[in-house]
Parts: C-alpha cells; sequence; structure tokens
C-alpha cells in the first residue's frame, strides 16, 4: 500500500520537472507564430509539447496510482484539490494547444500550473481519509468537473494575460500597465509564499501561543513562519522565537494572516529585485517574448476557453454540486460561501460572455475580464477554503 | 403599422434593418454602414421598433441586454457581500444574532447586521434582484428569438450583393464560375457538413443553424428552474424538518400529516482507527488526531394505519427497516430522512442505593428513568423511596430556596428525595445532585447513594420534502442542454455568387472566426474562386 503511494508521490515529482522542462522547449519555440494549419510546429514546440503531455501523463499516473493507494480519488483535500486543478490547467493546454498550435501559450501555462501544483505542496500531503460528508461517488463527479472546469477557464486567463503583455503601451506609465504590474507582483507573492514556507519548512521553524479564541476560550496556535502578527492576547510558548511585532482581535486568523504578510513581503522583495535587475516593469520585460503572436488568435483562444469552460463549471460546479448537496447536506442550496462564489463565478462568466456578445467587448476589454474571472475563480478555490468558514473548509 | 416591401419583393415586418429574403439595407443607417450588423440579421426586433406606451417602454428596458448585464452585476455583487461573515442560518444557534454579530465582529458587525446582511439572501431587494433576472430573461429572449427565427427561415440563397459585399469576410473577383471549380466547392462542402442550395448560379451554405437557439434554451431552462424555486413556498411542496430521538425511541414524522412514525433503534458513532483502517490514513489520523468514519441511525419507519380515525391510538405498521447514514438517507413516498447531527451519551438513566450511613449497608436499589419518573419507589420490608422533586437541569436555587431547573434535559440532574425506612417511617430530606449530596431538613440515617448512569445517544435527522426537485431538474438539463447547444458549434454560413461578370464570396459565422477562416481556405482552395478576406480587424 505504502509503495504505491510513495511510486505516486515520485510520479507527481516527476511531472513537475517535465512541465519544467516544457516550459524552457516552449521558450526556445516562440519564434513560431504558429497560426494555421499549414505552418508546422518548429522542433522546439514538438519537444515542447512532447515533454508537456509525458508530464501530463506522469500526473495521471501520480492520480491514479494515489486513487489506488487512497481507496478514493485523490480530490478529498486542499493539496489534492489544487495539483488536480493543475493538472487540468496542463490539461486543458493541451487541448487548446492543439486546436490553435501556438507554442507561447505554453510558455505562460506551464509555469502558471506549476505554481499552481507547487503551491498545492505547501498544504499537508498525507493522505486522509473521508469523513462521512465526502463519502460518495459524487465527491469524484463533482470535483473533478468542476476542476477541469476552472482549468479550461485558466487557459481563457492566460491567453488574455499574454494579450496584454503583448498590446498595452509599455512606453508610458498608465492606468494599465499598473494593473497589469499587480498582476505580475500577485503571481510573484505566490511564489513569494512558496519560497518562505519551503525555506522555514526545512528549517523546521515551530512557534507556540496560547491564546484567547473567539469563543473567549483559551487555545494554541501553531506558526511555521516566524510571527510578525500574533494572535488574541497571544503568549509565545516556545522559547527562543520571534515576538510578534502586534496582536490581532480574536476573529482574525493570526496564523493565516501571518503567512499571507510573509508571502507579500517575499513577493516585494522579488518584485523590486526585477524592477532593479532589469530598470523595467516586470510585464514590459516579458513584451519582446509575445511579439509575434497574433492579438485576434489571442483574443479567439480566450474567448474560445470561456465557451468550452463555462458549460463544464456550470455542470461540475453547480448542477453535479448540487445534486450532491441535496444527498449529502439535504438542501441543493444553502449560500454556503463556496456556493455562493461558484455561484459568482458563473455569474461573471455569463456577464463576459453577454458583453461579448452583444457589447461587443472583445479585445483588450475582453482580456481584462477574463484576468478578472480567473481572480474570481483562485479567490474561491484558495481564500474561501482558507478565510472564509464554511461547509467546505478542509482540515 | 405598416410593412417594408423591399426592392426583392419580399414584405418585411415593420422595423426591419436587413430584408429577411435578399439582405438589402432597408433603412438610411443600415445603408450607410460598411459593415452590416449581423447579430439578430438585422431583423425587426419589438423593442427596437415600438416606444410609446409604458408597455413598451417596460418591454425594452427589460429586453437590454445592457439591464441584464446590470443585472447579473448586481446580484454577484450582492451575492458576495453576503459571504463576508456568517449568515444568521450559519452561526450558533444559542446565541441571538442581535449581540452575536456585535460580540464577534465588533462595530463592523453590528453595522453587518443592522443592514439586514446578516440574511441577506432572504432580504426583499435581494429577492427582487433575482425576480428582475427572471422578468428580463423572458423579454429579452422573446424579443429575439422570434425574429430571428423568421430571419433565418426567410434567407434566401441569391442574395443582393450589397449585403455580401457588407459582410466581414467578403471578396470579389472579375471571373466566371467554372462548373468544375463549383463541383469541388460542393465536394469540399458536404465533406465539412454544409447544407448546400443553389439557385440562379448562386450558392449558399450553411450548417449548425441549431446553435443559434441554444441561448433562448438555456434562458428557458433558467426561466423554468427559477419558477420551480418559487414553487418551494407553495403549502404542501416543502417540508424541512429537524427531528432530535433518542435510542429507543419512537417518533411522529413531523411533516408528514401524522402518517409515518419513526424508531431509532441506534446510533453509531465511528472513527478511523490505527491498525484498523489502512495504514496509508495513519499519518493523517496522527496529525488531525479523530477523524470520523460513520454517523448512522438504525431507524425503522412505521406507518400509522389509524391516523384517519380521529381520536384513535396510533397503530402502527412497519414499513421499512433502513440504516440511515450522511450520503444514504432513508426515502419513503416523497420524504427523505437524513443523519444531520447527533449528541452521545445524553442521560437516561440514574442509579441509586438507599445506603445505611453508619454500616455502608445497601438496603435496596432505585433506578431513575430521567424521562419517566415514579412518585415513588418501594424497597420492601418497610424500606421506600419518595420522589418528592426533580430538576433535570440544575441550576442552583432561588432565594426562596426553591430549586431551579434551566430546562427540561437531563443535563445535570437533581432529585429530592423522601427515605422512609423502619427507622424513620415518616422519611427524612435529602437533595443529590451530581457528586453533592445536601441535608437541607438534618442530619440523615440513610443516603442515596449513586450507583451508575445509563447513557444514550441522540440522533438529530432533517426529514425533507421538496416536491418542487423535479420542475429543477428538468430545468437544470435544459439549460444544460441549451449552454453546450449554443457553446460547442458555430453557426457559419457561406455565399457564392456570380453576378455582372464577378464572383462575390462573403461568409458569416456567429463565432469563432479563425476556425471559419480556416474552413473556406481548405474550400476554395485549388479553385479559381476569391477567398474572403477578414475586414475587420481589432
Amino acid at each position: 500500500m505504502s509503495d504505491l503511494a510513495g511510486v505516486s508521490s515520485t510520479l507527481l515529482y516527476a511531472a513537475f520537472i517535465f512541465y519544467l522542462v516544457g516550459t524552457f522547449l516552449f521558450g526556445g519555440s516562440i519564434r513560431q507564430k504558429g497560426l494555421r494549419d499549414d505552418e508546422r510546429l518548429n522542433r522546439w514546440g514538438i519537444f515542447a509539447i512532447t515533454a508537456t503531455i509525458i508530464g501530463f501523463i506522469a500526473q495521471l499516473g501520480y492520480f491514479f496510482t494515489r486513487w489506488a493507494a487512497a481507496g478514493h480519488a485523490p480530490v478529498s483535500n486542499l493539496f489534492e484539490f489544487i495539483t488536480f486543478f493543475g493538472m487540468m490547467v496542463v490539461g486543458a493546454f493541451i487541448l487548446i494547444f492543439f486546436i490553435y498550435k501556438t507554442a507561447i501559450l505554453g510558455l505562460f501555462a506551464l509555469p502558471i500550473a506549476v505554481i499552481i501544483i507547487a503551491y498545492a505542496s505547501m498544504f499537508p500531503r498525507e493522505i486522509s481519509p473521508l469523513i462521512p460528508a465526502l463519502q460518495s461517488d459524487w465527491l469524484h463527479i463533482h470535483v473533478t468537473t468542476a476542476a477541469a472546469g476552472q482549468g479550461i477557464l485558466a487557459i481563457s486567463f492566460i491567453a488574455g494575460i499574454i494579450y496584454l503583455v503583448k498590446n498595452i503601451d509599455q512606453s508610458v506609465s498608465t492606468k494599465k500597465t499598473k494593473w497589469l504590474e499587480v498582476i505580475m507582483f500577485t503571481i510573484l507573492s505566490v511564489v513569494g509564499f512558496i519560497i518562505v514556507t519551503t525555506s522555514f519548512g526545512l528549517a523546521n521553524y515551530s512557534a507556540s501561543f496560547e491564546y484567547v479564541n473567539k469563543e473567549e476560550a483559551s487555545a494554541v496556535q501553531e506558526f511555521t513562519l516566524p510571527a510578525l502578527v500574533g494572535p488574541n492576547e497571544g503568549v509565545l510558548v516556545t522559547e527562543g522565537k520571534m515576538e510578534p511585532f502586534v496582536d490581532m482581535p480574536a476573529f482574525i486568523n493570526a496564523n493565516k494572516l501571518n503567512t499571507v504578510l510573509w508571502s507579500l513581503a517575499t513577493g516585494t522583495l522579488l518584485y523590486l529585485l526585477i524592477r532593479l535587475l532589469f530598470k523595467k516593469r516586470v510585464a514590459a520585460l516579458m513584451q519582446p517574448l509575445v511579439r509575434n503572436v497574433s492579438s485576434d488568435l489571442l483574443d479567439e483562444i480566450s474567448y474560445r476557453s470561456v465557451l468550452i469552460g463555462f458549460p463544464v463549471f456550470t455542470l461540475g460546479a453547480l448542477i453535479f454540486a448540487m445534486i450532491w448537496a441535496q444527498i449529502a447536506w439535504t438542501r441543493f442550496w444553502g449560500w454556503d460561501p463556496k456556493e455562493v462564489w461558484a455561484l459568482i463565478t458563473f455569474l461573471f462568466y455569463a456577464a463576459f460572455l453577454h458583453l461579448r456578445l452583444s457589447k461587443g467587448w472583445h479585445g483588450e476589454r475582453s482580456a481584462w475580464l477574463s484576468v478578472v474571472g480567473f481572480g474570481i475563480i483562485m479567490f474561491n478555490t484558495v481564500a474561501v477554503n482558507l478565510v472564509i468558514a464554511g461547509l467546505h473548509s478542509y482540515a | 403599422m405598416g410593412k417594408v416591401k423591399c426592392e426583392c419583393g419580399h414584405v418585411n415586418p415593420h422595423g426591419t434593418i436587413l430584408c429577411e429574403s435578399c439582405g438589402r439595407a432597408l433603412t438610411e443607417e443600415a445603408k450607410k454602414e460598411n459593415l452590416v450588423d449581423m447579430r439578430y440579421e438585422g431583423s425587426a426586433r419589438r423593442s427596437q421598433t415600438y416606444n410609446k406606451t409604458i408597455i413598451d417602454k417596460v418591454w425594452n428596458f427589460f429586453s437590454s441586454v445592457k439591464v441584464g448585464i446590470w443585472v447579473i452585476v448586481l446580484i454577484l455583487v450582492a451575492a458576495s457581500f453576503g459571504t463576508i461573515l456568517p449568515q444568521e442560518f450559519y452561526i450558533p444557534g444559542n446565541i441571538p444574532p442581535e449581540t452575536y454579530y456585535e460580540d464577534v465582529y465588533g462595530t463592523f458587525g453590528k453595522i453587518y447586521y443592522m443592514i439586514g446582511f446578516h440574511d441577506l439572501y432572504n432580504s426583499v431587494w435581494f429577492i427582487a434582484l433575482i425576480a428582475a433576472l427572471g422578468v428580463s430573461l423572458v423579454i429579452a429572449s422573446l424579443d429575439r428569438v422570434v425574429p430571428l427565427y423568421r430571419a433565418l427561415k426567410t434567407q434566401r440563397v441569391d442574395r443582393h450583393e450589397s449585403f455580401m459585399k457588407k459582410q466581414r469576410l467578403f471578396a470579389e473577383q472579375q471571373a466566371v464560375l467554372q462548373e468544375s471549380d463549383l463541383q469541388k466547392v460542393r465536394e469540399e462542402l458536404k465533406k465539412k457538413r454544409y447544407k448546400i442550395r443553389e439557385v440562379n448560379g448562386a450558392l449558399f451554405a450553411e450548417k449548425n443553424r441549431f446553435t443559434r437557439w441554444g441561448p433562448y434554451v438555456n434562458h428557458a431552462g433558467l426561466i423554468i428552474f427559477l419558477f420551480g424555486a418559487m414553487l418551494r413556498s407553495v403549502q404542501g411542496m416543502y417540508v424541512d424538518e429537524l427531528l432530535w430521538i433518542r435510542e429507543g425511541e419512537t417518533l411522529q414524522i413531523p411533516g408528514a400529516g401524522g402518517d409515518y412514525y419513526i424508531k431509532n433503534d441506534g446510533f453509531t458513532l465511528e472513527n478511523y482507527e490505527e491498525g484498523e483502517d489502512p495504514e496509508v490514513f495513519n499519518e493523517a489520523i496522527d496529525r488531525v488526531g479523530t477523524v470520523a468514519k460513520n454517523y448512522q441511525t438504525d431507524a425503522v419507519l412505521y406507518r400509522n394505519s389509524n391516523n384517519d380515525l380521529p381520536g384513535a391510538e396510533p397503530e402502527l405498521k412497519k414499513v421499512l427497516e433502513d440504516d440511515i447514514q450522511v450520503n444514504q438517507p432513508m426515502k419513503f413516498n416523497s420524504f427523505a430522512v437524513y443523519q444531520t447531527s447527533f449528541r452521545e451519551d445524553e442521560m437516561k438513566a440514574m442509579h441509586f442505593a438507599l445506603t445505611n450511613k453508619t454500616t455502608g449497608e445497601e438496603v435496596g436499589d432505585v433506578v431513575i428513568d430521567l424521562f419517566d419518573q415514579q412518585k415513588s419507589y418501594d424497597l420492601g420490608n418497610g424500606y421506600k423511596v419518595e420522589l418528592k422533586g426533580y430538576y433535570p437541569d440544575f441550576d442552583g436555587f432561588t432565594k426562596e430556596g426553591e430549586p431551579i431547573s434551566k430546562s427540561p434535559l437531563p443535563n445535570k440532574p437533581a432529585f429530592l428525595f423522601n427515605m422512609i425506612s423502619p427507622e424513620k417511617p415518616e422519611g427524612e430530606v435529602s437533595f443529590v445532585e451530581i457528586q453533592n449530596t445536601m441535608e437541607p431538613l438534618g442530619e440523615t440515617i440513610y443516603k442515596m447513594k449513586f450507583k451508575n448512569l445509563e447513557t444514550r445517544d441522540v440522533s438529530a435527522l432533517t426529514i425533507r420534502k421538496d416536491l418542487t426537485l423535479p420542475i429543477l431538474v428538468i430545468g437544470g438539463i435544459i439549460f444544460m442542454i441549451g449552454v453546450i447547444q449554443g457553446s460547442y458549434w458555430n453557426h457559419r454560413r457561406i455565399w457564392i455568387r456570380e453576378k455582372g461578370g464577378y464572383i462575390y464570396t462573403a461568409g458569416h459565422t456567429n463565432k469563432n472566426w479563425h476556425g471559419l477562416k480556416r474552413e473556406i481556405d481548405s474550400v476554395l482552395d485549388g479553385t479559381a474562386i476569391p477567398e474572403p478576406k477578414d475586414r475587420q480587424k481589432d
């Protein structure tokens, strides 16, 4: 049994490496325009997509071996779900790649998938048994379909961001360049989170605090990063660790806020480093990479991904979700925060489609919308589980 | 209002922009445009034609996609506000919301509660927004689908060249159509599953027109869904009850009109155990502590065959036995019974021994059922224990010295006994609570010695009936069909026409222009027919 789990972890690791390799290969192939059927992929492109597919197969291997080891599909905790989401982003990319044959998409999609999988690995990775509420085949059906929908919608974001990097004038500083930098900064902060968590994890940092919780009872919180902010009336129990600068009120989870602060700080550091090193905006730095791709095509890919992903998302995140909720929670709809945010995602993309169809929001506006849409998806995937307490919050 | 007759002879409804048949521009604005607006085929939409009466104005307001989008965005934003703090139905039931929000979240919580966001989704304005969405769905769909259907049905093969010239994909060339070219085009088009019609040397190929109805089908599904959701408030359509049932109890099922009774034959809580369960779970169990594996109520369902007879005792006939687990509700008729919650080890009975304090001799045992007490317990030989007072949830004494019970639930039972013995035939009084005995009227010879406690679990079952479900299912299915129908296909049209020594080609699709261009390229490849060029670049 545990052998199988070991094989599974190795396969995930292999997938991760292949995606990284794929990223570099796509980097080499972007002189290719890749617009039409008759223009064949260059050798770099073929290697790149091959590496991607091998990585994807390895990750499928991870998925099914872990399934066999656990006895249930590995989509039952935050690590497993986000990893699966990363896999779906790659899967959706492969699908779209074979429709449009654009290498540049890979250069952006694979790093995003790599970051997503690395991010997932920061959460507890052990195989967890299913609590009664999760013991249903609908777990597999609902979660996988919803993640597949999100993965396809993520491609819309990736095409959108390439569109913006390509088309936003970097010769002057405008609101648009600033917002684009905000997106880049956000991505760097996620990288920052991965770096800090891994570093302090390797150093086995741990500091316990006794504090007074929301219910005014005494409780203990363990920090795995040095506490910049401490819990409500917190007292450091572990000796020789850093004292927080300020205590938070009881309704704020100081541990999580602390992690966010560390991530933002590291993200800022990374961002400033890049700015100082290259003397350019991050987006401006990337602009030459995307020069060759057609804006029209990017717009089309972004829109097409929404068209393909929206029905899948609706089916998985709303319809299957409602069926399961009726069985497990006695009612198909209960305004649980995760449900509400799935509805918000649905409504947002519905608005996106209507704006595009009827108000002619093409090109840049559409690209901004796809970025916002992905923001909502990530908010629902990450923040709703971690920040807003509800039925979906995982242990 | 008058109809509009086009030069081609076709009579169009009032308000038509492009002739339904030949495609000529009928209005001055349309004549001036470089590219025709093909969104609804230039058909006569009511909202674009009439704007006089109040009905017109309401219709026009709700038929606007802009208004629809605003409603969607408002619902979206409003819905997100409801997730900032937990909604009223998720806060602990024992604390009143008036104080909960302020206590836990401070001033922000107080304001949140004051403006009604604690119950946002049931607020009048939120429901009004949903209603506006429903109205918008109906009107906007009707305003478009009828004229669109007419226009697509009436379109002719040989469109007027002015129509073709104003298409986004268009080419013209001075040449003559060769039959060999046409033959090749026909074959290629057929391979790509186009429907081909030809009239007077004009060729018109079309495919996937059905995808144009997708939006209207999915809107219809949504309307049915919203209608179904509305029906919940109709009497008898919906039951949502919570039933706390103790092990061994048989209770009437609420909401079922007295027809059904349910018995709790035992509640089970299982946790995952290292050693018993697969080894791979050990690490997780170690980290988290306990992980629940199963919540289960073994239930027996009875039907009361005497329910129709007024005043008759219920006569219970067993209908079925079922293990109710999370994710596996018990179902009967249109009801489902769910495992929702539980309370372990509620006190059921207490065992005492009447004991002589000096000798320690136990005269006899008294078992007090906390739900069904007797007035006195006779132990024989002149020994007897009278229960003078029972306080199931003891909470101290009043100023007058009377014991108080906080609730009827046996959370902290206390008893006032009168112990009768041959030595004290009048009895002696003892007040007994858990781990404490008082002798309010003086020292006693005997005492009630606590022996043990019987407990049992209480299971909470949700009783649910929802007759709106079939309607919601139908609405959901129709919605999904419509979304897929509209998303995964494209309505593509290709026109090829020779007139006055020129060959005109034009193409139109409702989406995915790259796909259409590629398709046209491969169809016209190797022929003398000009390839249409995209004239709209972002």
